[in-house]
């Protein structure tokens, strides 16, 4: 009885509800940047191994509209487009010439895309980490804890952008084009659906949606040229064990797995932290290889 | 190969080695320390190509045989005193073993992507338990050792200078290639190419493709491995950075620039890439990597068979 | 041989292409015509290129040589939805409609184009609807939930609402009810009634006999034998040689 309440007493509550709300803010970024890299792997079948770099440039474009005019929602927009533009114009240089090549091909084109782009990064911005403020200082009570404001925001934008491009994917034409082109590429060419264009929008799209990411995600962490890596291995970690292709699963995925990281960080050092995730996706590969979030294959 | 063709390779191969021999003699200390580790990365790639260019298996974690053959012969070569060459290389040769051992069971259930993006993220998982365990692996900062003698216990030891150095590794990655060589060549290297092509057919014609691919695995492993024991006795230390998955990734550029399935082609993708940034960093320092890459996404896109990948067809018959 | 109506103009003329698929040589040659809102029908044994040939018309395979020809215009190796907006329709094999969209999104895949008003593509759901009733009931409805027939019928819905001059059918009636049959080939009539063409890839002779007015036996990746549907019985030599059951 008595070590049931020494055990009860030494548990870290208020570690775990700070830590419960940082799993779940954390995740909510991560399926932000998880969802684009879901978008153009279904679509295009194609592992964009320069997401992270995307996420990065993001960031570094929010800091200099900041720098500029001091306006973070004004920084998160413009970085959105113009990440979303490069991200197209990137897809047409580069992608489209790999159309209809083995799949190997475009791992290797994107991962030659990210060294470029960090060390562009590097090279422009030098090693120093920048920082940006968060748009608005304070926080709020929870029991007895203060949690900031501004982490709850960045949960609630990341949810309503995942949610604002949701509807729009099953309303509306483009969406329906989105869709149709990502479960039949050639059916949706016959009913005359612009494929090629189709997939330079949806790579435009998930650019934008990581760039956005990044600038939300800036002000928590210092912002430098290799910050994008990190993202990107959870981001397929958490694209394997959410069901490729599965928007659901990979938002489901992300909160799963932010959330025992965070826990996991009580205990361990941030660094092997990580160790969580990959923990997780080995497990998955192991018993559920199509998805943990998937309902089981008959 | 026919006998025509037989005798212009073996030619090709002889002069390049006599090149190759020459050239400690020859060349200033910097570009003789190049040229070595040329070769050592040349034999990473090329044990690379055992799964890219034969099997048809892309992996992306080969810094975790290299960076476990490097750390395994570190282990030796620090609690053995004196530091014995040998007992390197079977350390070294062990630890990579079993991480290929690891990789191995999980490429017989995963297909294309999901084998790539999961050796990623395995050489990662060493990556960090290497950094993160600094009583054991120096963490960040890795370990320092001495370089071992060539000895044989009881009858000589000869220490290495730079060129005896070289001619050791030049031996041993020579002897590595014939191997391998020999293995693509024979009837399982056949099947391995096989799996490649078609691996439903394969299996259908009665091939047991799961013990193929394992084997090629382990074998892929172990000569990343010996990789990674040259470079520990070349250098004297043994660093996180090699496990980091850039080294996957930079081992899987050699590969394709200079041609898979061929074996000599990543050798001579590893020099290309190495000189290009050598030749890039003198003018742009630290940001080589820009032009680099843009190299290697245009050869991608526009020489998708790679520098040598010309002569996949006549080396493989 | 002249097509069916007075103007003479074909509007596809498929001009001696050779197709490959990788190293395999699928088509030797095929040439072929269909006029105006004519029926044609393209017979032979499985596997001899009769959807390849659809395939190629489409633009989803380029030939390596030869020239298709659409309303007089080369059209070889424009992309197929260049082809889709210009007047030219493909229902394939199995169908393939998009399993995940409802019936109601197949459908607008189809006349979600500029150019169409919003009265438009009501008359054109109306039509629509009125010949497939089920699709109506079923219209917010997944396609992957509808009955063999009932995609079928979704499949050549979604092209007519292309509002296309050729319709490309390959085997639409394949591994359908005796009822389902008559419905195609009540549709068939319908759709050249309304001046659509068509060309009709099937297996089932009797049934492309009556529907067509000329037809195309194929062997071996190349055009056998022409001819008006008439001149054929189902138990003629010529069908016995091509077809052989």
């Amino acid at each position: 009885m008595e070590l049931v309440a020494e055990f009860l007493h030494a548990i870290p509550y208020d570690q775990i509800l700070i830590q419960t709300l940082n799993g779940i803010v954390a995740g909510m970024i991560l399926a932000l940047v998880a969802s684009g890299l879901t978008l153009i792997f279904g679509i295009m079948d194609v592992v964009n191994f320069a997401h992270g770099e995307l996420f990065m440039l993001g960031a570094y474009v929010g800091v200099i509209i900041i720098a500029a005019t001091g306006n973070f929602w004004l920084a998160l927009i413009v970085a959105t487009l113009i990440v979303a533009v490069l991200g197209a114009a990137l897809q047409i240089t580069t992608l489209r010439p790999l159309l209809g090549r083995d799949p190997l091909t475009t791992i290797l084109a994107t991962f030659g895309l990210s060294l470029v782009l960090q060390n562009y990064a590097l090279w422009q911005f030098g090693p120093v980490a920048r920082k940006i403020q968060e748009p608005f200082t304070g926080s709020f009570s929870i029991f007895y804890l203060q949690y900031p404001w501004y982490r709850v925001l960045i949960a609630a934008l990341s949810a309503a952008i995942i949610g604002g491009f949701w509807l729009f994917l099953k309303h509306g034409t483009y969406g329906i084009w989105i869709r149709a082109t990502t479960q039949d590429r050639v059916m949706a060419q016959a009913m005359g659906i612009p494929v090629p264009w189709v997939h330079t929008a949806a790579f435009a799209i998930g650019a934008g949606m990581a760039a956005a990411s990044g600038v939300l995600f800036a002000p928590l962490v210092g912002v430098t040229h290799a910050m994008g890596l990190d993202w990107v291995l959870k981001a397929f970690i958490v694209v394997v064990v959410g069901g490729m292709g599965n928007l659901g699963g990979s938002i489901a995925a992300s909160i799963f797995i932010s959330l025992l990281e965070s826990y996991a960080s009580i205990w361990l050092d941030p660094a092997q932290a990580v160790i969580v995730s990959f923990v997780v996706l080995i497990l998955t590969l192991l018993f559920r290889p199509t998805g943990l979030f998937v309902p089981t294959p008959k | 190969m026919s006998k025509g063709t037989d005798r212009l390779y073996w030619a090709g191969f002889s002069l390049i080695l006599a090149l190759l021999i020459v050239a400690p003699l020859v060349l200033p200390e910097f570009w003789q320390r190049f040229v070595t580790e040329i070769l050592i990365w040349g034999l990473l790639a090329m044990s690379s190509d055992i799964l890219i260019g034969y099997t048809g298996m892309v992996s992306f974690g080969h810094s975790a045989f290299f960076g476990l053959g490097m750390y395994g012969a570190a282990a030796a070569l620090i609690s053995v005193k004196p530091p014995n060459i040998w007992l390197a290389l079977g350390y070294g040769l062990i630890g990579s073993a079993g991480v290929a051992l690891f990789v191995a069971y999980f490429s017989t259930r995963l297909r294309d992507i999901y084998f790539a993006i999961t050796t990623l993220i395995f050489s990662q998982i060493f990556y960090v338990i290497i950094f993160t365990w600094t009583e054991v692996t120096g963490g960040e900062n890795g370990l320092t050792f001495s370089r071992p003698a060539l000895a044989i216990p009881g009858l000589f030891s000869l220490p290495f200078t730079p060129d005896t150095l070289h001619w050791f590794v030049l031996g041993v990655v020579t002897a590595s290639y014939l191997m391998l060589r020999r293995i693509t060549q024979s009837p399982f290297g056949m099947v391995l190419q096989s799996i490649r092509e078609n691996e439903a057919r394969t299996r259908a014609i009665g091939y047991a493709v799961e013990r193929y691919k394992m084997v090629a695995v382990m074998l892929s492993g172990l000569f990343a491995g010996l990789a990674g024991v040259l470079y520990a006795v070349q250098n004297r230390f043994a660093a996180p950075d090699f496990v980091y998955f850039l080294v996957s990734g930079e081992t899987v550029i050699f590969n394709v620039m200079g041609g898979i399935g061929t074996l000599v082609g990543p050798i001579a993708g590893a020099a290309f890439y190495l000189l290009l940034r050598e030749a890039f960093s003198r003018f742009l320092t630290e940001y080589y990597l820009i032009p680099v890459g843009i190299i290697f996404i245009a050869m991608i896109i526009f020489v998708p068979q790679g520098l040598l990948g010309f002569l996949r067809r006549r080396l493989n018959q | 041989m002249k097509p069916a109506d007075g103007n003479t103009a074909p509007l596809v003329h498929v001009e001696d292409i050779d197709t490959y698929y990788g190293k395999s040589h699928i088509l030797h040659g095929v040439s072929l015509e269909v006029g105006r809102g004519e029926v044609v029908g393209l017979l032979g044994r499985n596997g001899v290129g009769k959807s390849t040939t659809l395939k190629t018309i489409m633009g989803l395979v380029s030939p390596r040589r030869g020239k298709v020809i659409y309303e007089g215009r080369v059209v070889t190796g424009l992309p197929a939805h260049r082809l889709a907006r210009i007047g030219i329709a493909y229902v394939p094999e199995d169908r393939r409609i998009f399993r995940l969209l409802t019936v109601m999104e197949n459908l607008r895949t189809g006349f979600d184009r500029r150019g169409v008003s919003e009265a438009r593509r009501q008359e054109l759901l109306a039509k629509v609807f009125g010949y497939f009733p089920v699709l109506a009931e079923r219209r917010n409805q997944a396609g992957g939930t509808l009955s063999g027939g009932e995609q079928q019928m979704l499949a050549i819905a979604r092209a007519m609402m292309l509002e296309p001059k050729i319709i490309l059918l390959d085997e639409p009636t394949e591994g359908l009810m005796p009822r389902m049959i008559s419905q195609i080939r009540e549709i068939i009539e319908v759709l050249h009634r309304e001046g659509v063409a068509i060309l009709l890839v099937e297996q089932n002779v009797p049934l492309t006999l009556a529907a067509s007015q000329r037809v195309y036996i194929m062997e071996k990746g190349t055009v056998r034998h022409h001819c008006p549907s008439s001149e054929l019985k189902v138990n003629d030599a010529v069908i016995h040689q091509y077809l052989g059951v």
